[in-house]
């Protein structure tokens, strides 16, 4: 972005060019590239593997029985069941590859949901300001502070009174996972748009008579959502991880209504002492691919846009002397401590 | 996890009112900062009590299915449920305030006593666990950040992603299923052993925590069998928060080696070692500071899904069992708690920052 308006013909790129990730991946150089493609790699797969569940998966969810009748509980890995089948008699391979629709369902709700919401409030703290802001923020303050599993399960209990259907079960999931995020995006936004607000085109926008409506929606919004792809990315995560521990600790989703990694886990506790390994390893293995892929694409995205952290495109003798080099930039993020 | 990008200004520290008492000094940030203890615990057990209120009564909702509906009407009339919410809110705030939060209805004992004995469990775990996260997270991260972009630094990095990625409870079955089902090095789970147990409770007054408890009984081996236990947790819950020190530690030092003190000394000869050591790491413990406070609250989640793993008898392993019986006024008075350390914790945390560093007390 800031790369098209200082060039000084001031030609646009192409579209491609401007999405959020795709930019950064031509940034990007040497180890750093390399682990923003993995990411982007594992991901790319997780989505794919969830898309197409039902083509992938050899049996369904909740199936039980096959044509020889039932699969059998605890069975190791064989060629009928390549990863085994659960204590309760279900395919291993398929309630994993099914897990992955419901993550990307729960990941996608709980992120629109907070972003929106999150979005709202944070505009309306921001531009407000005075009291409603310091209610908010204060309120805000006390959720983020709180372990967010803890909040999770508690909305997860009104919601849904613990356990539910599939539907009922990903919006459960979803809106616990909102309440703990929405704080982190009303402060990222709101601290963006009082960034904004003391822009001159805000001004100007008044002086010309614009609306309240318009200027917030259309001058400072557009303005205020230069940090959002990573606390999306970031955020993606932590969903999973929250949903997997709410399953985990049996307020997750039916195991007749859709596949879950963490109550798969949870069935698999006992399994364990027995020495039974295949059905806790591969939805475990799962969770933290896919985790460890978000992440990735976050961790990359946070250090290209910190000029301290960006790899260099040429290598200094010592890494002391590389830092030194964009040592004002570094020195004014910082703040200085002595 | 987005404290890692702006470290100096933690979301965590309620700074919209004290930004203007600029000039106060030192006291004056203090009793600010102390006052606004009240504000969040207040919030946060309002919150849960009305969410919990939302799903109906606490009789109707732990012993529903057990008494017929005339029992049930005389228990709720009886424990004053039947009266408006706002007089029970009202009411409740008065006991939290004068420390008594009733009896669990399920098993009808103190809540007092509950936090009592399962708190101490896992203020246990949880010390365990920082001293892990300590121990692995910063010297891997000066490291990381010593080596930075390099091999070395890519694969502490990986690490770290994947102590983050790997869900406390998915690291505690691995670790169970290698060090004590395969290898059988270390007990399955529990706190110890049923003999150490026994010779435990034989003590007058115990602490609750196990390995001081262990070795006031002077046994070599009731300590040994204490800690043994305590290693597994302890790496499943630590490794969760040493991946994100080790990132913090990393970013941090970056920082401070690039700047003209360090060169100055890297010239008067100081050796590398010494100059990550003692002169890039001091200046960056500020916000590592801070965002420990913030690990105090994800470490207490993490100690409720560690706990249920380990059948490690704390207050998460407790909140666990309650939250399945639906007993609400159990559940809210180990939340109340929770609230109560998080808010100190945060309190302390920022007491800290601003004694190293004048710059935040303004």
């Amino acid at each position: 972005m800031t790369a098209a308006i200082s060039s000084p013909e001031r030609v646009r790129p192409p579209w491609w060019h401007r999405l959020p990730v795709l930019q950064q991946l031509r940034q990007s150089v040497g180890l750093q590239r390399g682990m923003l493609v993995a990411g982007l790699v594992i991901t790319a797969v997780f989505v794919i593997v969830a898309i197409f569940a039902p083509l992938i998966a050899p049996y369904g969810y909740n199936q039980l029985r096959g044509p020889d009748g039932l699969f059998g509980a605890q069975q190791p890995p064989s060629a009928d069941h390549l990863l085994g089948t659960t204590v309760g008699g279900y395919d291993v391979l398929s309630r994993v590859v099914w897990g992955a629709q419901t993550a990307l369902l729960v990941i996608i709700v709980a992120i629109l949901l907070s972003v929106f919401l999150g979005i709202a409030l944070g505009l309306l703290a921001g531009y407000i300001g005075g009291w409603f802001d310091r209610i908010t923020i204060v309120i805000a303050d006390a959720i983020y502070a709180f372990p967010s599993l803890l909040l999770a399960i508690v909305a997860a209990i009104v919601i849904s009174g613990g356990q539910s259907s599939l539907w009922g079960g990903i919006l459960a999931a979803a809106i616990s996972i909102t309440v703990v995020f929405i704080p982190q995006y009303l402060r990222v936004v709101r601290a963006e748009v009082l960034r904004v607000k003391s822009e001159a085109f805000v001004e100007s926008a008044k002086v010309v008579g614009a609306s309240n409506g318009r200027i917030m929606f259309r001058h400072v919004l557009r303005n205020s959502t230069r940090t959002l792809p990573l606390i999306i990315t970031l955020n993606s995560s932590e969903a999973i991880l929250t949903l997997a521990g709410l399953g985990f600790l049996g307020f997750g989703i039916e195991p007749s209504a859709a596949a879950e990694w963490g109550y798969d886990l949870n069935k698999s506790l006992s399994d364990v002492t027995s020495g039974i390994w295949w059905t806790s390893i591969f939805p475990g293995v799962a969770i933290v691919l896919v985790v460890l892929g978000i992440t990735l694409i976050g961790e990359s995205l946070n250090d290209l846009a910190d000029p301290r952290l960006r790899a260099r495109r040429k290598p200094a003798q010592t890494p002391a002397q590389a830092v030194a080099a964009e040592q004002p930039v570094a020195r004014e993020e910082m703040g200085d401590v002595y | 996890m987005t404290t890692v990008t702006a470290p100096a200004a933690p979301p965590g520290a309620g700074t919209a009112g004290i930004r203007k008492a600029r000039g106060g000094g030192f006291w004056r940030y203090l009793l600010v900062r102390f006052l606004l203890i009240f504000p969040t615990i207040f919030i946060l057990v309002t919150l849960v009590f009305f969410l919990m209120r939302l799903t109906g009564d606490p009789i109707t909702a732990s012993l529903g299915d057990r008494l017929t509906p005339d029992q049930l009407a005389e228990r709720i009339h009886e424990a004053g449920y039947d009266r408006p919410i706002l007089v029970q809110y009202l009411e409740y705030l008065g006991q939290i305030f004068t420390g008594n939060f009733g009896n669990s209805i399920t098993d009808g004992r103190p809540i007092t006593d509950i936090l009592w004995t399962y708190g101490s469990a896992t203020l246990e775990l949880a010390v365990y666990a920082l001293i892990v996260a300590f121990i692995v997270g910063i010297p891997l991260g000066m490291v990381a950040a010593y080596f930075r972009d390099r091999w070395g630094d890519a694969s502490l990095r990986v690490f770290a992603i994947l102590c983050y990625a790997t869900p406390v409870f998915f690291a505690g079955l691995v670790l169970k299923l290698v060090f004590s089902v395969w290898l059988k090095w270390l007990p399955v789970a529990g706190r110890a052993s049923t003999r150490t147990e026994i010779k435990i409770q034989q003590l007058d007054d115990q602490t609750g925590i196990y390995l001081i408890d262990a070795i006031r009984t002077g046994s070599a081996a009731a300590v040994g069998d204490v800690l043994a236990h305590a290693v597994l947790p302890a790496l499943a819950l630590g490794l969760l928060t040493a991946g994100v020190f080790l990132r913090l530690v990393r970013t941090n030092v970056i920082g401070t080696l690039s700047r003209d003190y360090v060169d100055a000394a890297r010239s008067r000869g100081v050796r590398e070692y010494r100059l990550v050591r003692k002169h890039a790491l001091k200046p960056a413990l500020v916000p590592i500071i801070t965002v420990i406070g913030l690990q105090i609250a994800m470490l207490l989640g993490g100690a409720v899904l560690t706990e249920t793993t380990f059948e490690w008898k704390g207050l998460g392993f407790q909140l666990a069992y309650y939250l399945s019986k639906r007993d609400f006024v159990a559940v809210q008075g180990i939340v109340a708690l929770l609230a109560v350390i998080v808010a100190l914790t945060n309190f302390i945390v920022d007491l800290i920052a601003a004694i190293l560093d004048p710059r935040v007390r303004y």
